[in-house]
Protein backbone atom coordinates (compact mmCIF):
# COMPACT_ATOMS: atom_id res chain seq x y z
CA UNK A 1 0.00 0.00 0.00
CA UNK A 2 2.28 2.86 1.19
CA UNK A 3 5.77 2.77 1.11
CA UNK A 4 7.82 2.94 4.60
CA UNK A 5 8.48 6.56 3.77
CA UNK A 6 6.18 9.25 4.40
CA UNK A 7 7.04 12.86 3.30
CA UNK A 8 5.22 13.63 7.26
CA UNK A 9 7.34 11.57 8.67
CA UNK A 10 11.34 12.55 9.35
CA UNK A 11 13.74 9.76 10.53
CA UNK A 12 13.86 6.29 10.92
CA UNK A 13 10.76 4.86 11.28
CA UNK A 14 10.31 2.28 14.37
CA UNK A 15 11.24 -1.22 12.64
CA UNK A 16 8.37 -3.26 13.06
CA UNK A 17 8.96 -7.31 13.63
CA UNK A 18 9.01 -8.95 10.90
CA UNK A 19 6.41 -6.77 9.15
CA UNK A 20 6.44 -3.83 6.93
CA UNK A 21 5.27 -1.11 8.68
CA UNK A 22 2.01 -0.07 6.59
CA UNK A 23 -0.47 2.40 6.59
CA UNK A 24 -3.81 1.65 7.83
CA UNK A 25 -5.58 4.49 7.95
CA UNK A 26 -5.57 7.91 5.70
CA UNK A 27 -6.64 11.33 6.99
CA UNK A 28 -7.43 13.49 3.85
CA UNK A 29 -8.41 17.11 4.26
CA UNK A 30 -10.94 16.44 7.86
CA UNK A 31 -12.72 19.64 8.60
CA UNK A 32 -15.48 18.59 11.36
CA UNK A 33 -17.76 20.93 12.87
CA UNK A 34 -19.61 20.46 16.20
CA UNK A 35 -23.11 23.02 15.88
CA UNK A 36 -21.88 26.24 14.40
CA UNK A 37 -18.05 25.98 15.85
CA UNK A 38 -15.52 24.94 13.95
CA UNK A 39 -13.47 21.55 15.70
CA UNK A 40 -11.48 20.16 13.28
CA UNK A 41 -9.51 22.23 10.58
CA UNK A 42 -7.84 20.26 7.59
CA UNK A 43 -6.40 17.64 9.16
CA UNK A 44 -4.25 15.56 7.47
CA UNK A 45 -2.87 12.54 9.15
CA UNK A 46 -1.90 8.90 8.35
CA UNK A 47 -2.55 5.76 11.29
CA UNK A 48 0.07 3.06 10.82
CA UNK A 49 -0.57 -0.40 11.01
CA UNK A 50 0.06 -2.21 14.43
CA UNK A 51 1.27 0.60 15.51
CA UNK A 52 0.41 3.25 18.47
CA UNK A 53 -0.80 6.78 17.59
CA UNK A 54 -1.24 9.45 20.34
CA UNK A 55 -3.33 12.44 20.42
CA UNK A 56 -2.25 15.18 22.36
CA UNK A 57 -2.97 18.63 23.15
CA UNK A 58 -5.00 20.89 25.30
CA UNK A 59 -8.96 20.58 26.51
CA UNK A 60 -10.66 21.74 23.46
CA UNK A 61 -8.24 21.07 20.91
CA UNK A 62 -10.08 18.73 19.20
CA UNK A 63 -8.79 15.48 20.10
CA UNK A 64 -11.77 13.51 20.93
CA UNK A 65 -13.72 14.94 17.58
CA UNK A 66 -10.81 13.14 15.44
CA UNK A 67 -11.22 9.81 16.72
CA UNK A 68 -14.61 10.03 17.07
CA UNK A 69 -14.50 10.79 13.62
CA UNK A 70 -12.94 7.98 12.26
CA UNK A 71 -15.51 5.30 13.72
CA UNK A 72 -18.04 8.48 12.69
CA UNK A 73 -19.57 8.18 16.08
CA UNK A 74 -19.37 12.32 15.83
CA UNK A 75 -22.15 12.76 13.31
CA UNK A 76 -24.49 10.65 15.44
CA UNK A 77 -24.55 13.88 17.78
CA UNK A 78 -27.58 15.96 16.21
CA UNK A 79 -25.63 19.03 14.83
CA UNK A 80 -22.57 17.63 14.03
CA UNK A 81 -21.03 17.64 10.69
CA UNK A 82 -17.81 16.65 8.94
CA UNK A 83 -16.22 16.75 5.26
CA UNK A 84 -13.49 15.36 3.52
CA UNK A 85 -12.03 12.03 3.20
CA UNK A 86 -10.44 9.22 5.86
CA UNK A 87 -9.72 6.08 4.05
CA UNK A 88 -9.37 3.02 5.66
CA UNK A 89 -7.63 0.31 3.77
CA UNK A 90 -7.82 2.45 0.64
CA UNK A 91 -11.73 3.15 1.31
CA UNK A 92 -13.44 6.25 2.06
CA UNK A 93 -15.35 5.63 4.91
CA UNK A 94 -16.29 9.00 4.61
CA UNK A 95 -18.48 8.07 1.81
CA UNK A 96 -22.11 8.62 2.11
CA UNK A 97 -23.36 5.29 1.40
CA UNK A 98 -20.78 3.60 3.54
CA UNK A 99 -22.00 1.21 6.70
CA UNK A 100 -21.12 2.78 9.51
CA UNK A 101 -21.94 -0.68 11.22
CA UNK A 102 -19.47 -2.55 9.12
CA UNK A 103 -17.21 0.48 10.17
CA UNK A 104 -17.37 0.29 13.81
CA UNK A 105 -17.39 -3.61 13.74
CA UNK A 106 -13.24 -2.65 12.07
CA UNK A 107 -12.75 0.21 14.16
CA UNK A 108 -13.70 -0.28 17.87
CA UNK A 109 -13.88 2.40 20.63
CA UNK A 110 -13.31 2.85 24.37
CA UNK A 111 -14.00 5.89 26.42
CA UNK A 112 -13.10 7.73 28.88
CA UNK A 113 -15.82 6.91 31.17
CA UNK A 114 -16.08 3.15 31.59
CA UNK A 115 -19.44 2.02 29.79
CA UNK A 116 -20.13 -1.15 31.18
CA UNK A 117 -23.72 -1.80 30.41
CA UNK A 118 -25.75 -1.35 33.89
CA UNK A 119 -28.31 -4.63 33.18
CA UNK A 120 -25.85 -6.85 32.01
CA UNK A 121 -23.68 -9.31 33.79
CA UNK A 122 -19.66 -9.01 32.82
CA UNK A 123 -19.98 -12.12 30.40
CA UNK A 124 -22.83 -10.63 28.55
CA UNK A 125 -21.40 -7.09 28.54
CA UNK A 126 -18.05 -9.01 26.75
CA UNK A 127 -20.78 -11.02 24.23
CA UNK A 128 -23.36 -7.96 24.14
CA UNK A 129 -21.21 -6.79 20.63
CA UNK A 130 -21.24 -9.72 19.02
CA UNK A 131 -24.91 -11.24 20.22
CA UNK A 132 -26.49 -8.15 19.24
CA UNK A 133 -25.06 -8.60 15.80
CA UNK A 134 -25.63 -11.95 15.11
CA UNK A 135 -26.45 -15.49 16.44
CA UNK A 136 -23.79 -17.33 18.42
CA UNK A 137 -23.92 -20.98 20.17
CA UNK A 138 -23.37 -21.13 23.51
CA UNK A 139 -19.84 -22.51 23.06
CA UNK A 140 -18.68 -20.36 20.35
CA UNK A 141 -19.95 -17.34 22.81
CA UNK A 142 -17.82 -18.39 25.62
CA UNK A 143 -15.25 -19.28 23.50
CA UNK A 144 -15.00 -15.38 22.36
CA UNK A 145 -15.77 -14.45 25.89
CA UNK A 146 -12.49 -15.63 27.50
CA UNK A 147 -10.31 -15.01 24.65
CA UNK A 148 -11.09 -11.64 24.91
CA UNK A 149 -11.62 -11.47 28.19
CA UNK A 150 -7.66 -12.93 28.38
CA UNK A 151 -6.64 -9.82 25.83
CA UNK A 152 -7.71 -7.47 28.05
CA UNK A 153 -5.85 -8.79 31.09
CA UNK A 154 -8.80 -9.66 32.71
CA UNK A 155 -9.51 -12.71 32.86
CA UNK A 156 -7.84 -14.24 35.70
CA UNK A 157 -9.81 -11.63 37.65
CA UNK A 158 -12.95 -12.56 36.72
CA UNK A 159 -13.15 -16.35 35.84
CA UNK A 160 -15.09 -17.06 38.98
CA UNK A 161 -17.66 -13.95 38.77
CA UNK A 162 -18.57 -13.78 34.89
CA UNK A 163 -22.40 -14.11 35.76
CA UNK A 164 -21.69 -10.70 38.25
CA UNK A 165 -22.81 -7.37 37.07
CA UNK A 166 -20.34 -5.26 35.14
CA UNK A 167 -20.78 -2.03 37.33
CA UNK A 168 -19.58 -4.05 40.09
CA UNK A 169 -16.16 -4.41 38.95
CA UNK A 170 -13.97 -1.56 40.01
CA UNK A 171 -13.07 1.42 37.86
CA UNK A 172 -9.98 -0.58 36.48
CA UNK A 173 -11.66 -3.54 36.06
CA UNK A 174 -14.89 -1.79 33.96
CA UNK A 175 -12.05 -0.36 31.63
CA UNK A 176 -10.62 -3.71 30.82
CA UNK A 177 -13.95 -5.04 30.80
CA UNK A 178 -14.84 -2.15 27.95
CA UNK A 179 -11.75 -3.16 26.02
CA UNK A 180 -12.69 -6.97 26.35
CA UNK A 181 -15.91 -6.19 24.86
CA UNK A 182 -14.59 -4.04 21.49
CA UNK A 183 -12.03 -6.93 21.75
CA UNK A 184 -14.76 -9.48 20.81
CA UNK A 185 -16.46 -7.69 18.03
CA UNK A 186 -12.30 -8.65 16.51
CA UNK A 187 -11.90 -4.98 15.38
CA UNK A 188 -8.81 -4.22 13.10
CA UNK A 189 -8.23 -0.96 15.01
CA UNK A 190 -9.02 0.19 18.34
CA UNK A 191 -9.18 3.94 19.25
CA UNK A 192 -8.87 5.13 22.96
CA UNK A 193 -10.70 7.75 24.08
CA UNK A 194 -8.23 8.96 27.24
CA UNK A 195 -8.95 5.36 28.58
CA UNK A 196 -6.83 6.16 31.50
CA UNK A 197 -8.19 9.56 33.11
CA UNK A 198 -10.44 7.85 34.97
CA UNK A 199 -8.13 5.48 36.87
CA UNK A 200 -5.89 5.25 39.10
CA UNK A 201 -1.79 4.74 38.65
CA UNK A 202 -1.58 0.88 39.34
CA UNK A 203 -4.65 0.31 36.99
CA UNK A 204 -3.51 3.02 34.24
CA UNK A 205 -0.47 0.84 33.91
CA UNK A 206 -2.27 -2.24 33.70
CA UNK A 207 -3.71 -0.59 30.77
CA UNK A 208 -0.20 0.67 29.45
CA UNK A 209 0.67 -3.01 29.20
CA UNK A 210 -1.90 -4.05 27.66
CA UNK A 211 -1.85 -1.67 24.93
CA UNK A 212 1.88 -2.72 24.49
CA UNK A 213 0.44 -6.42 24.10
CA UNK A 214 -2.53 -5.62 21.58
CA UNK A 215 -1.02 -3.92 19.23
CA UNK A 216 0.66 -7.02 18.07
CA UNK A 217 -2.40 -7.63 16.31
CA UNK A 218 -4.18 -3.86 16.45
CA UNK A 219 -4.11 -0.62 15.24
CA UNK A 220 -4.65 1.47 18.16
CA UNK A 221 -5.09 5.09 18.31
CA UNK A 222 -5.18 7.31 21.87
CA UNK A 223 -6.15 10.24 22.82
CA UNK A 224 -4.41 10.91 25.84
CA UNK A 225 -3.98 14.18 28.26
CA UNK A 226 -0.98 12.98 29.87
CA UNK A 227 2.15 13.97 28.18
CA UNK A 228 4.25 11.01 29.78
CA UNK A 229 2.04 8.15 28.88
CA UNK A 230 2.26 8.83 25.34
CA UNK A 231 6.14 9.22 25.42
CA UNK A 232 5.73 5.67 27.02
CA UNK A 233 3.34 3.92 24.92
CA UNK A 234 3.08 5.40 21.39
CA UNK A 235 5.16 4.72 18.26
CA UNK A 236 3.78 8.17 16.74
CA UNK A 237 1.99 11.33 18.43
CA UNK A 238 0.44 13.77 16.84
CA UNK A 239 -0.23 17.17 18.57
CA UNK A 240 -3.98 19.40 18.38
CA UNK A 241 -4.00 22.42 18.71
CA UNK A 242 -7.09 25.03 18.61
CA UNK A 243 -8.66 22.00 15.82
CA UNK A 244 -5.30 22.10 14.19
CA UNK A 245 -3.07 18.78 13.62
CA UNK A 246 0.21 21.20 14.57
CA UNK A 247 2.63 18.20 14.18
CA UNK A 248 2.42 14.70 13.52
CA UNK A 249 5.89 12.19 14.10
CA UNK A 250 7.52 9.80 15.23
CA UNK A 251 6.69 10.27 19.12
CA UNK A 252 10.84 10.53 20.25
CA UNK A 253 11.36 13.46 17.68
CA UNK A 254 7.97 15.37 19.05
CA UNK A 255 9.21 14.77 22.46
CA UNK A 256 12.84 15.39 22.07
CA UNK A 257 13.20 17.80 18.73
CA UNK A 258 9.66 18.75 17.92
CA UNK A 259 9.44 21.33 14.11
CA UNK A 260 6.87 23.45 15.50
CA UNK A 261 7.59 25.98 18.33
CA UNK A 262 4.14 25.32 19.86
CA UNK A 263 4.54 21.74 19.89
CA UNK A 264 7.64 22.46 22.22
CA UNK A 265 5.72 24.86 24.22
CA UNK A 266 3.37 22.40 25.02
CA UNK A 267 5.68 19.11 25.11
CA UNK A 268 8.28 21.13 27.73
CA UNK A 269 4.95 22.09 29.75
CA UNK A 270 5.01 26.22 28.85
CA UNK A 271 1.31 26.32 28.39
CA UNK A 272 -1.77 23.77 28.21
CA UNK B 1 -26.73 44.95 73.63
CA UNK B 2 -26.14 41.17 75.70
CA UNK B 3 -29.47 41.30 76.05
CA UNK B 4 -30.61 42.18 72.56
CA UNK B 5 -29.05 39.06 71.27
CA UNK B 6 -30.42 37.12 73.87
CA UNK B 7 -33.91 38.14 73.16
CA UNK B 8 -33.12 37.42 69.58
CA UNK B 9 -31.96 34.35 70.32
CA UNK B 10 -35.20 32.70 71.64
CA UNK B 11 -37.24 35.19 69.69
CA UNK B 12 -35.48 32.70 66.38
CA UNK B 13 -36.03 29.65 69.11
CA UNK B 14 -39.96 30.11 69.01
CA UNK B 15 -40.17 30.41 65.49
CA UNK B 16 -38.55 27.44 64.81
CA UNK B 17 -40.89 25.63 67.44
CA UNK B 18 -43.70 27.32 65.55
CA UNK B 19 -43.01 26.40 62.42
CA UNK B 20 -41.81 22.95 62.94
CA UNK B 21 -45.08 22.13 64.38
CA UNK B 22 -47.01 24.28 61.61
CA UNK B 23 -45.29 21.57 59.34
CA UNK B 24 -46.11 18.59 61.66
CA UNK B 25 -49.53 19.72 61.71
CA UNK B 26 -49.99 20.32 58.12
CA UNK B 27 -48.74 16.78 56.96
CA UNK B 28 -51.04 15.08 59.33
CA UNK B 29 -53.87 16.73 57.80
CA UNK B 30 -52.65 15.74 54.66
CA UNK B 31 -52.69 11.80 55.81
CA UNK B 32 -55.32 12.05 57.93
CA UNK B 33 -57.89 11.46 54.88
CA UNK B 34 -55.61 8.23 53.85
CA UNK B 35 -55.64 6.91 56.95
CA UNK B 36 -59.79 7.88 57.57
CA UNK B 37 -60.74 5.98 54.49
CA UNK B 38 -58.75 3.10 54.89
CA UNK B 39 -59.96 2.74 58.52
CA UNK B 40 -63.43 3.22 57.50
CA UNK B 41 -63.49 1.12 54.59
CA UNK B 42 -61.83 -1.55 56.91
CA UNK B 43 -64.29 -1.60 59.20
CA UNK B 44 -67.34 -1.31 56.64
CA UNK B 45 -66.22 -3.87 54.36
CA UNK B 46 -64.05 -6.47 56.41
CA UNK B 47 -67.41 -8.09 57.79
CA UNK B 48 -68.58 -8.66 53.93
CA UNK B 49 -65.41 -10.66 53.05
CA UNK B 50 -65.33 -14.25 52.67
CA UNK B 51 -64.40 -16.45 50.12
CA UNK B 52 -67.67 -16.35 48.65
CA UNK B 53 -67.27 -13.00 47.97
CA UNK B 54 -64.47 -13.92 45.58
CA UNK B 55 -65.86 -16.92 44.18
CA UNK B 56 -69.65 -15.90 43.40
CA UNK B 57 -72.14 -14.28 41.10
CA UNK B 58 -73.68 -11.19 42.58
CA UNK B 59 -77.51 -13.14 43.88
CA UNK B 60 -80.38 -11.29 43.05
CA UNK B 61 -81.65 -8.75 46.12
CA UNK B 62 -83.21 -10.53 49.20
CA UNK B 63 -81.35 -13.56 48.48
CA UNK B 64 -77.99 -13.95 50.90
CA UNK B 65 -74.57 -14.62 49.86
CA UNK B 66 -73.12 -14.48 46.94
CA UNK B 67 -69.95 -12.39 46.13
CA UNK B 68 -68.69 -10.60 43.34
CA UNK B 69 -65.96 -13.34 41.50
CA UNK B 70 -67.15 -12.35 37.84
CA UNK B 71 -66.63 -8.45 38.82
CA UNK B 72 -62.98 -9.08 40.08
CA UNK B 73 -62.01 -11.20 36.81
CA UNK B 74 -63.88 -8.69 34.59
CA UNK B 75 -61.92 -5.91 35.91
CA UNK B 76 -58.15 -8.02 35.33
CA UNK B 77 -59.48 -8.80 32.06
CA UNK B 78 -60.35 -5.20 31.15
CA UNK B 79 -56.86 -4.06 32.68
CA UNK B 80 -55.18 -6.82 30.56
CA UNK B 81 -57.19 -5.51 27.45
CA UNK B 82 -56.02 -1.69 28.52
CA UNK B 83 -52.12 -3.06 28.33
CA UNK B 84 -52.77 -4.44 25.16
CA UNK B 85 -53.25 -1.32 23.40
CA UNK B 86 -51.37 1.12 25.68
CA UNK B 87 -48.23 -0.35 26.31
CA UNK B 88 -47.49 -1.18 22.84
CA UNK B 89 -48.59 2.25 21.55
CA UNK B 90 -46.97 3.97 24.90
CA UNK B 91 -43.47 2.35 25.13
CA UNK B 92 -42.75 3.09 21.32
CA UNK B 93 -44.07 6.46 21.50
CA UNK B 94 -42.13 7.23 24.44
CA UNK B 95 -38.76 5.70 22.55
CA UNK B 96 -39.69 8.19 19.84
CA UNK B 97 -40.08 10.62 22.14
CA UNK B 98 -36.82 9.91 24.27
CA UNK B 99 -34.69 9.26 20.38
CA UNK B 100 -36.46 11.92 17.93
CA UNK B 101 -38.64 14.08 19.76
CA UNK B 102 -36.13 16.69 19.65
CA UNK B 103 -38.42 19.14 16.64
CA UNK B 104 -41.10 20.45 16.41
CA UNK B 105 -43.08 17.09 15.79
CA UNK B 106 -41.67 15.86 19.32
CA UNK B 107 -43.03 18.66 20.90
CA UNK B 108 -46.56 18.45 19.23
CA UNK B 109 -46.76 14.46 20.75
CA UNK B 110 -45.77 15.76 24.04
CA UNK B 111 -47.91 18.49 24.31
CA UNK B 112 -50.92 16.17 22.87
CA UNK B 113 -50.10 13.21 25.59
CA UNK B 114 -50.02 16.21 28.12
CA UNK B 115 -53.42 17.07 27.07
CA UNK B 116 -54.66 13.74 26.72
CA UNK B 117 -53.82 13.03 30.60
CA UNK B 118 -55.53 16.26 31.55
CA UNK B 119 -58.95 14.85 29.68
CA UNK B 120 -61.51 13.97 32.12
CA UNK B 121 -61.83 10.42 32.08
CA UNK B 122 -65.74 10.19 31.35
CA UNK B 123 -65.21 12.20 28.08
CA UNK B 124 -62.51 9.03 27.35
CA UNK B 125 -65.53 6.49 28.00
CA UNK B 126 -68.11 9.32 25.95
CA UNK B 127 -65.33 8.55 22.90
CA UNK B 128 -65.32 5.08 23.21
CA UNK B 129 -68.68 4.96 23.30
CA UNK B 130 -69.37 6.96 20.46
CA UNK B 131 -66.47 5.19 18.43
CA UNK B 132 -67.58 1.53 18.94
CA UNK B 133 -70.71 0.86 21.79
CA UNK B 134 -72.79 2.49 18.82
CA UNK B 135 -71.00 1.09 15.96
CA UNK B 136 -71.15 -2.39 17.52
CA UNK B 137 -74.64 -1.91 19.10
CA UNK B 138 -74.17 -3.09 22.08
CA UNK B 139 -71.91 -2.49 25.58
CA UNK B 140 -68.92 -4.71 25.42
CA UNK B 141 -65.60 -4.85 27.21
CA UNK B 142 -63.45 -4.50 24.33
CA UNK B 143 -65.24 -0.85 24.32
CA UNK B 144 -63.89 -0.54 28.28
CA UNK B 145 -60.51 -1.99 27.40
CA UNK B 146 -60.02 0.23 24.62
CA UNK B 147 -60.96 3.57 26.88
CA UNK B 148 -58.66 2.44 29.67
CA UNK B 149 -56.01 1.98 27.31
CA UNK B 150 -56.36 5.53 26.15
CA UNK B 151 -55.97 6.70 29.64
CA UNK B 152 -52.70 4.42 30.27
CA UNK B 153 -51.44 5.79 26.78
CA UNK B 154 -49.91 9.26 28.32
CA UNK B 155 -48.94 7.97 31.41
CA UNK B 156 -46.59 5.65 29.72
CA UNK B 157 -45.69 7.50 26.74
CA UNK B 158 -44.24 10.10 28.81
CA UNK B 159 -43.13 7.39 31.96
CA UNK B 160 -40.75 5.84 29.18
CA UNK B 161 -39.42 9.49 27.55
CA UNK B 162 -38.28 10.48 30.73
CA UNK B 163 -36.82 7.02 31.83
CA UNK B 164 -34.41 6.47 28.25
CA UNK B 165 -33.60 10.34 28.92
CA UNK B 166 -31.79 9.45 32.17
CA UNK B 167 -30.07 6.37 30.40
CA UNK B 168 -26.56 8.36 29.69
CA UNK B 169 -25.86 8.91 26.15
CA UNK B 170 -22.48 7.33 26.65
CA UNK B 171 -24.30 3.99 26.99
CA UNK B 172 -25.99 4.36 23.85
CA UNK B 173 -22.40 5.94 21.72
CA UNK B 174 -20.66 2.50 23.73
CA UNK B 175 -23.24 0.15 22.06
CA UNK B 176 -22.98 2.40 18.07
CA UNK B 177 -19.49 1.16 18.47
CA UNK B 178 -19.37 -1.65 18.92
CA UNK B 179 -20.96 -2.21 15.53
CA UNK B 180 -24.69 -2.87 16.72
CA UNK B 181 -27.55 -0.85 14.20
CA UNK B 182 -29.18 2.19 16.38
CA UNK B 183 -32.49 0.79 16.40
CA UNK B 184 -30.71 -2.59 18.15
CA UNK B 185 -28.83 -0.24 20.76
CA UNK B 186 -32.05 1.45 21.36
CA UNK B 187 -34.23 -1.73 22.68
CA UNK B 188 -31.61 -4.16 23.48
CA UNK B 189 -29.25 -1.88 26.27
CA UNK B 190 -30.91 1.68 26.57
CA UNK B 191 -34.62 -0.02 27.28
CA UNK B 192 -33.49 -2.91 29.37
CA UNK B 193 -31.54 0.06 31.37
CA UNK B 194 -34.04 2.26 31.71
CA UNK B 195 -36.60 -1.16 32.48
CA UNK B 196 -37.29 -1.48 35.72
CA UNK B 197 -38.03 2.34 35.86
CA UNK B 198 -40.52 1.78 33.05
CA UNK B 199 -42.25 -1.01 34.62
CA UNK B 200 -42.64 0.71 37.87
CA UNK B 201 -44.51 3.27 35.54
CA UNK B 202 -46.45 0.57 33.87
CA UNK B 203 -47.85 -0.78 37.01
CA UNK B 204 -48.74 2.87 38.68
CA UNK B 205 -50.62 3.42 35.52
CA UNK B 206 -52.54 0.32 35.87
CA UNK B 207 -53.42 0.70 39.58
CA UNK B 208 -54.60 3.81 38.24
CA UNK B 209 -57.20 2.08 35.56
CA UNK B 210 -58.29 -0.24 38.02
CA UNK B 211 -59.74 2.10 39.92
CA UNK B 212 -61.14 4.09 36.84
CA UNK B 213 -65.23 4.16 36.96
CA UNK B 214 -66.28 6.57 34.62
CA UNK B 215 -65.18 5.28 31.98
CA UNK B 216 -66.79 1.86 32.06
CA UNK B 217 -70.19 2.91 32.56
CA UNK B 218 -70.79 3.17 29.19
CA UNK B 219 -68.26 0.97 27.56
CA UNK B 220 -67.83 -2.13 29.27
CA UNK B 221 -71.21 -1.60 31.42
CA UNK B 222 -72.24 -4.64 33.94
CA UNK B 223 -72.99 -7.67 33.90
CA UNK B 224 -74.25 -10.13 37.12
CA UNK B 225 -72.95 -13.11 35.34
CA UNK B 226 -69.58 -14.97 34.62
CA UNK B 227 -68.36 -12.82 31.57
CA UNK B 228 -65.47 -13.38 28.81
CA UNK B 229 -66.41 -13.02 25.88
CA UNK B 230 -64.63 -9.28 24.71
CA UNK B 231 -67.70 -8.48 22.29
CA UNK B 232 -69.68 -8.70 25.49
CA UNK B 233 -70.89 -6.22 28.13
CA UNK B 234 -68.30 -7.13 31.11
CA UNK B 235 -68.78 -6.89 35.11
CA UNK B 236 -66.04 -4.80 36.62
CA UNK B 237 -65.61 -4.03 40.11
CA UNK B 238 -65.65 -0.23 40.03
CA UNK B 239 -69.36 -0.30 38.13
CA UNK B 240 -70.23 -3.11 40.45
CA UNK B 241 -69.42 -1.10 43.40
CA UNK B 242 -70.90 2.02 41.81
CA UNK B 243 -74.44 0.00 41.33
CA UNK B 244 -74.35 -1.79 44.98
CA UNK B 245 -73.82 1.72 46.80
CA UNK B 246 -76.93 3.34 44.97
CA UNK B 247 -79.17 0.78 45.61
CA UNK B 248 -81.37 0.99 48.44
CA UNK B 249 -80.25 -2.43 50.00
CA UNK B 250 -78.07 -2.56 53.19
CA UNK B 251 -76.91 -6.05 52.20
CA UNK B 252 -75.44 -4.36 48.44
CA UNK B 253 -74.27 -1.35 50.88
CA UNK B 254 -71.94 -3.73 52.88
CA UNK B 255 -70.79 -5.53 49.68
CA UNK B 256 -69.94 -2.42 48.21
CA UNK B 257 -67.69 -1.70 50.75
CA UNK B 258 -66.19 -5.09 50.24
CA UNK B 259 -65.26 -4.06 47.13
CA UNK B 260 -63.63 -1.15 47.81
CA UNK B 261 -62.02 -2.76 50.79
CA UNK B 262 -60.71 -5.13 48.04
CA UNK B 263 -59.92 -3.39 45.07
CA UNK B 264 -57.88 -1.09 47.51
CA UNK B 265 -55.86 -3.16 49.05
CA UNK B 266 -54.94 -4.46 45.54
CA UNK B 267 -53.77 -1.16 43.80
CA UNK B 268 -51.71 -0.31 47.36
CA UNK B 269 -50.67 -3.58 47.44
CA UNK B 270 -49.43 -3.65 43.66
CA UNK B 271 -48.34 -0.01 44.34
CA UNK B 272 -46.19 -0.73 47.52
CA UNK B 273 -44.60 -4.00 45.69
CA UNK B 274 -43.92 -2.23 42.97
CA UNK B 275 -41.83 0.74 44.85
CA UNK B 276 -40.44 -2.36 46.93
CA UNK B 277 -38.91 -3.89 44.21
CA UNK B 278 -37.95 -1.57 41.68
CA UNK B 279 -34.22 -1.11 42.59
CA UNK B 280 -32.33 1.95 41.12
CA UNK B 281 -30.13 0.69 38.40
CA UNK B 282 -27.04 2.35 38.31
CA UNK B 283 -25.16 3.57 35.35
CA UNK B 284 -21.75 3.26 34.49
Amino acid sequence: MDSVKDSRISGDLPAGRDQEIRGKIDVLNLNAWVADKQALKNINMKVYENRVSAIIGPSGCGKSTFIRCLNRLHETVSGAKSSGNIFLDGENILRTGFDEVVLRRKVGMVFQKPTPFPTMSIYDNVAAGIKLYSRYSRGELDGIVERSLKHAALWEEVKDILDKPGPSLSGGQQQRLCIARALAVKPEVLLLDEPCSALDPISTGKIEELIHELKKNLTIVIVTHNMQQAARIADFTGFFLLGELIEFDITKKIFMAPSDKRTEDYVTGRFG
Amino acid sequence: MENGRQKQYFLRKIKDRVFLLAVFVCTLIAVLPLLFVLSHILLKGLGAINLDFFLHLPTPVGEAGGGMGNAIIGTLILILLACGIGLPIGILGGIWLAQFGDGKRGFFIRYSADVLAGIPTIVIGMFAYALIVIRMGRFSALAGGFALGLIMIPTIVRTTEELIKMVPRSLYEAGLALGIPGWKVTLRIIFRTAWSGIFTGIMLAVARIAGETAPLIFTAFNTPYWSFRLDQPMASMTVTIFNYAISPFDDWHAKAWAGSLVLIFAVLGVTLLVRKFSKQVQYG
